[in-house]
C-alpha cells in the first residue's frame, strides 16, 4: 500500500504526480480523500466541510461545464451557481486554456498553461475544479500542490484526479446537488461558513433556497 | 498502491456513447468489451501474424489507417487496405514517408478518429519525432511495431532495438509473444489507451517474421462483433483548437516565451503524461491478467524475457529440465508501464536471473536490474544482436556455463 498522502503544499517546485507514488483512481461509487479510497458520499461530505471551513473558497468551473457541449453541462453549471451562493464561494471561470501574452491577469483568471500561483494573492485556501479537462486539471492540481497551501477538490466528469486532495469521479448535476445538500445539512447542524465577505455576485440567485 | 488492481477482475469501463447492440454499416454488432473479450466464444484459425493483424482490425471499429511499405509490416498494411476496400473503415491511404504517416495519424486523432498504423525498424526511426508528440498531445493512436533490425549492416530480422528507443516516448508499450497475444493486445490496446484517465498512444509490438510471417493457431471471436467506436469527447485535452495546447504547440511552443513558472507548466505536462501511463496499470492488469505471466518463480534460476525470446526461453527450460535443471519463467507483457512491483515479487527467490534478448544493447536486462534489489543476480544475456533467431540452445548454454556445468560448443552447428 502506498503511504503517500495528497496533502496541501507547498510541497516542491515539481511535486511528484500522485499516480507515480502509487495512488490509483477510484472505481465508480468510490472517491479519494488525500490518496485514500473512500465511499463517494464520504468524500462529498468531507468536501462540504472543507469548503465551509475556508476563508476564500473558490470554484473553478472549466470549459466542460461552461459551454453547452452536451445536455449535462448546463445542468452542472446551474447546480454550481447554486452551490457558490449557498456556501458562499467565489467563482473564477476557466473558459479555455489559451495562452495569453504578454501575461494573464491572475486576479481574475486561472489557466494551467500560465500558472500564476499568486492567483488571488495566494489567499484561496480551498478550491474546487469542476469540468476542467483532465490533462489540464492534473497539471493545475500538481502546481497548486507544489507551490501553495491551497486545499484542492476535483469534481471530475471522467475518472477522477489523484492529484487533488479530494476527488469525485463521474460528476453529474446530481452529485453537485449532493454536495449542496451536504452543505445545507452541515449548516443546519450549526456549522458556519468561514468565508470572508466578498461582492462578486449578488446572493439572490432565484432557485436557491437555503 | 492505495488499492490493489486485482488480476482476474475482468471489468473494464467502456464508452457507451454509441448504443451497444447497434450494428455498423458492415452489419457488425457493437459489443461491450467485457462481453467481447471474456464471454464471446472463439474458434481456432491457422493464420500468420500479418493475417491476425487484419482480423483484429476488422473487429476494432477503427476510423482510418495510413500505410507505408517496410518489411516486415508491409503485408499487414496491405491487408488493412483490403479491409478498407471492403468498407471496414472510413479512410486508408499511403503516406509520403514514415514521418508523414505518423503525422497524418496525429491529424486524424486530433480530429477525433480511432487510428491504427503499422511500422518496423528503420521506418519507426524515420517517424520518430512523432511518437513523443503523440504522447504529449494525449492522442490514443495505436501503432503496431513489427520489430526488425535498425543498425548496419541492415537486417530484416528483429533485434527489438526500436522498442528500446520507444521506451521513453511516453507511449504505452506492450510486447506480444505469439500471434494470439498480438490479436488480443491490438484489441485490448485500444480499450486501455482510450480510457479517459489514460488516453495515450500505444505501441503493440511483436517480433517481425517470427510472429508476422509464421502461422499459428489463434482463437478468434466471430467477425460479426466489434468494439464500440472511440468517443473523442472523453479526451483529457480539448479537441482541435488552434489557439489552445496541445494543437497550438504544433505552431507555437508557448512555454518558451514565458517565465519561470511556465516552465512548471512544461514539466507538469510531462509528469501528467507519465502519470497517465501509470494509470493504465489497473486497466491493463484487469484486461491482460497482469502485466507479467509468471511460471515456477519459486525456482532459483529464472528467465525473464519479452516477445519471442519468451518462447525460446520456454524451449530452453524444456531442454534444461531433461538434464535435471529446473528453471522458472517471467514473461513481461507490458514494457510501459514497466511491471516494477510484479518483477520484484516474481524474482525475489531467484539466485540467477537470465534475460535473453535479440538485441546487442541488453536494454531489458538494464530495465530489470534497475528495479530489483541485489541486481548482481541479473545475467544480461544471452544476446544475439539481431539478424537471427535466439536459439534455445544458446540460452541453455548460458545457464549451464553460469552453473559451472559442462557445455558442448555451439560453434560447429550448421556445418
Amino acid at each position: 500500500m502506498s503511504e503517500y498522502k495528497v496533502l496541501p503544499g507547498p510541497e516542491a517546485y515539481l511535486p511528484p504526480s500522485a499516480a507515480s507514488m502509487g495512488i490509483t483512481l477510484p472505481d465508480p461509487g468510490e472517491a479519494l480523500i488525500e490518496g485514500r479510497i473512500v465511499p463517494e458520499d464520504e468524500a462529498i461530505e468531507y468536501a462540504a466541510r472543507k469548503l465551509l471551513s475556508a476563508k476564500v473558497p473558490t470554484i473553478f468551473p472549466g470549459p466542460q461545464v461552461l459551454w453547452k457541449w452536451d445536455e449535462m453541462a448546463p445542468k452542472i453549471a446551474k447546480a454550481l451557481r447554486e452551490l457558490a451562493v449557498i456556501l458562499p464561494a467565489r467563482l473564477i471561470p476557466m473558459a479555455d486554456y489559451r495562452p495569453k501574452y504578454p501575461k494573464i491577469d491572475p486576479a481574475v483568471e486561472i489557466n494551467p498553461n500560465h500558472p500564476n500561483l499568486t492567483i488571488w494573492h495566494n489567499k484561496i485556501d480551498v478550491c474546487m475544479f469542476v469540468g476542467v479537462h483532465c490533462h489540464l486539471s492534473g497539471m493545475g492540481l500538481k502546481m497548486i500542490r507544489g507551490g501553495t497551501d491551497c486545499y484542492t477538490i476535483a469534481m471530475c466528469l471522467m475518472a477522477g484526479h489523484e492529484d487533488a486532495c479530494i476527488s469525485v469521479r463521474d460528476t453529474t448535476d446530481e452529485k453537485i446537488r449532493k454536495l449542496i445538500d451536504a452543505v445545507k445539512k452541515l449548516k443546519a447542524q450549526g456549522v458556519k461558513s468561514q468565508a470572508l465577505p466578498f461582492t462578486q455576485f449578488k446572493h439572490d440567485y432565484k432557485s436557491v433556497k437555503e | 498502491m492505495n488499492k490493489k488492481a486485482a488480476v482476474g477482475n475482468k471489468r473494464i469501463i467502456a464508452s457507451t456513447h454509441v448504443k451497444l447492440g447497434q450494428k455498423n454499416k458492415k452489419g457488425q454488432t457493437y459489443t461491450d468489451p467485457n462481453r467481447f473479450f471474456f464471454e464471446t466464444p472463439g474458434t481456432a484459425n491457422f493464420l500468420t501474424g500479418s493475417e491476425v493483424i487484419r482480423e483484429a482490425i476488422k473487429r476494432a471499429s477503427i476510423d482510418m489507417s495510413v500505410a507505408y511499405p517496410i518489411t516486415p509490416q508491409s503485408e499487414a498494411a496491405a491487408l488493412i487496405g483490403e479491409l478498407y476496400a471492403e468498407g471496414y473503415m472510413g479512410d486508408y491511404f499511403r503516406g509520403e514517408s514514415e514521418f508523414a504517416v505518423m503525422s497524418q495519424c496525429a491529424g486524424a486523432a486530433f480530429g477525433g478518429a480511432r487510428v491504427f498504423t503499422t511500422t518496423a525498424g528503420p521506418g519507426t526511426m524515420r517517424a520518430f519525432e512523432n511518437f513523443p508528440m503523440w504522447a504529449g498531445a494525449r492522442l490514443p493512436i495505436q501503432v503496431c511495431v513489427t520489430c526488425r533490425g535498425i543498425n548496419s549492416p541492415l537486417s530484416i530480422q528483429p533485434d527489438t532495438l526500436e522498442l528500446y528507443f520507444l521506451l521513453e516516448t511516453g507511449m504505452l508499450i506492450w510486447h506480444a509473444e505469439t500471434a494470439q497475444d498480438l490479436f488480443d493486445f491490438i484489441l485490448k490496446g485500444f480499450v486501455v489507451a482510450e480510457q479517459p484517465d489514460v488516453h495515450l498512444p500505444i505501441a503493440v509490438c511483436c517480433d517481425g517474421f517470427f510472429v508476422t510471417h509464421t502461422k499459428d493457431t489463434v482463437m478468434l471471436p466471430p467477425d460479426d462483433v466489434c468494439l464500440p467506436p472511440y468517443d473523442p469527447y472523453k479526451s483529457p485535452v480539448v479537441c482541435m483548437d488552434m489557439e489552445c495546447p496541445p494543437v497550438r504547440t504544433m505552431r507555437d511552443p508557448f512555454v518558451m516565451k514565458s517565465n519561470y513558472i511556465s516552465y512548471a507548466a512544461h514539466a507538469t505536462w510531462q509528469q501528467e503524461m507519465r502519470a497517465a501511463c501509470d494509470r493504465s496499470r489497473k486497466h491493463t492488469i484487469s484486461l491482460l491478467d497482469g502485466l507479467i505471466d509468471a511460471e515456477n518463480t519459486d525456482r532459483e534460476i529464472l528467465i525473464v524475457a519479452s516477445g519471442t525470446a519468451v518462447s525460446q526461453g520456454r524451449e530452453a527450460i524444456r531442454l534444461l529440465e531433461q538434464e535435471g535443471v529446473k528453471v522458472g519463467l517471467v514473461k513481461i507483457k507490458s514494457l510501459r508501464p514497466f511491471p516494477t512491483q510484479e518483477v520484484r515479487e516474481a524474482t525475489k527467490n531467484a539466485k540467477h536471473i537470465f534475460v535473453p534478448e535479440f538485441n546487442m544493447a541488453g536494454w531489458l536486462a538494464r530495465e530489470v536490474q534497475a528495479v530489483i534489489p541485489d541486481n548482481h543476480r541479473v545475467v544480461a544475456g544471452p544476446r544475439v544482436g539481431g539478424g537471427m533467431t535466439l536459439p534455445s540452445e544458446v540460452i541453455v548454454e548460458e545457464i549451464k556455463k553460469r552453473l559451472g556445468m559442462k557445455v558442448a560448443t555451439l560453434a560447429s552447428r550448421g556445418s
